[in-house]
């Protein structure tokens, strides 16, 4: 099945409201999408797969390593600061040093929009998993977040692989599916997605056609 | 607040809205959509709040109707508000008018606010 992805790099801006035609307050997450630049396209000969590599952002060029400048002057554009593939199946439709920006996206599209999350440090299980944590009474001294018990005693007499319990979270790779795009102005760049997006304000996002085309999820 | 983000709100910013404050009594004429067609109703009543900034600021207005309580809150810049009159102003010392919740009748009314002479 032929399935045409289109999609663009951006910077999360920020969030702000904006009102509907009939007059309902929207939350929308303001993208400052592309202009990117089309900087290599991979078709099944030779490369084995079909995509397309967006270049976006700007860098200063004597901060770009020899083997991407190398990369760059290949495909005849000024070096960026973020590379991204993405996977289509009409990538043989761009040219190298084609230009894509917030316009391949129109008003009530459905998308995805991947981003790296906030980084939330060391966490414990009742915000890095959702855990309830223990009784605020009935006797609990001093454990009121902590995870419980994590396994049995002699039998097994380890604790399973993969049990949930506190460390890292956030500062991952994260997609939020399903968001509609409430409005483009293609004279600015800028996308208008309902809802929230992962990650800091000026991070880069990937905004990209939805994989599942079911009815949008809505802010909540 | 990003340069883009300031000019999207500063555009959808109204300025037909007419300075008013808390313990104002306004008439806030308020488009309604039933189906296809869409009519005008009024709420009166007097403000017991104003809150937020920018696009985001919000009033809310209390009356009574039929001997009930009857508070609506309204995004000040809000398309769905088709105009808003000012009946009277009111003189209050405070910013948020909670305390009109439990008054009711002669209790609850307020002293209209004069204007400073020149």
């Amino acid at each position: 099945m032929a399935k045409q992805i289109k999609g663009v790099l951006g910077t999360k801006l920020g969030m702000t409201q904006v009102f509907s035609d009939d007059g309902k307050i929207v939350p929308v997450t303001v993208v400052q999408a592309g202009p990117c630049v089309v900087t290599a396209v991979r078709s099944p000969q030779p490369d084995g797969y079909r995509a397309v590599q967006f270049g976006y952002g700007d860098i200063d060029p004597h901060r770009v390593n020899k083997p991407e400048a190398g990369h760059f002057r290949k495909a005849g554009v000024t070096p960026r600061r973020y590379l991204v593939e993405l996977r289509t199946d009409d990538a043989e439709s761009y040219t190298v040093g084609q230009e894509v920006a917030a316009d391949v996206f129109a008003a009530g599209d459905l998308v995805d929009v991947t981003g790296r999350s906030k980084g939330k440090g060391t966490a414990g299980v009742m915000k890095r998993h959702g855990f309830k944590g223990l009784s605020a009474s009935h006797g609990t001294e001093r454990k009121h977040r902590s995870p419980g018990s994590i396994g049995g005693c002699a039998t097994p007499g380890r604790v399973f692989k993969g049990l949930r319990m506190a460390g890292r979270m956030g500062n991952m790779r994260s997609t939020t599916p399903r968001l509609t795009v409430h409005a483009v102005d293609p004279e600015r760049n800028l996308l208008l997605i309902r809802g929230a997006v992962p990650g800091p304000k000026g991070s880069l996002v990937i905004v990209r056609t939805a994989a599942k085309q079911l009815a949008p999820k809505e802010a909540r | 607040m990003h340069t883009a983000i300031a000019d999207l709100e500063r555009a959808q910013i109204r300025s037909d809205i007419p300075e008013f404050r808390p313990g104002d009594t306004l008439k806030v004429h308020v488009r309604v959509v039933e189906g296809t067609r869409s009519r005008i109703q009024v709420f009166q009543g007097v403000v017991i709040r104003r809150q937020g900034g920018g696009v985001r600021e919000t009033f809310t207005v209390r009356k009574i109707s039929y001997g009930v309580g009857v508070e609506r809150t309204f995004p000040v810049h809000s398309p769905s508000i088709d105009k808003i009159e000012v009946v009277t102003r009111g003189r209050v010392r405070r910013a948020k008018l909670y305390y009109l919740r439990s008054l009711r009748g002669k209790a609850a009314r307020i002293r209209e606010r004069r204007e400073p002479v020149g």
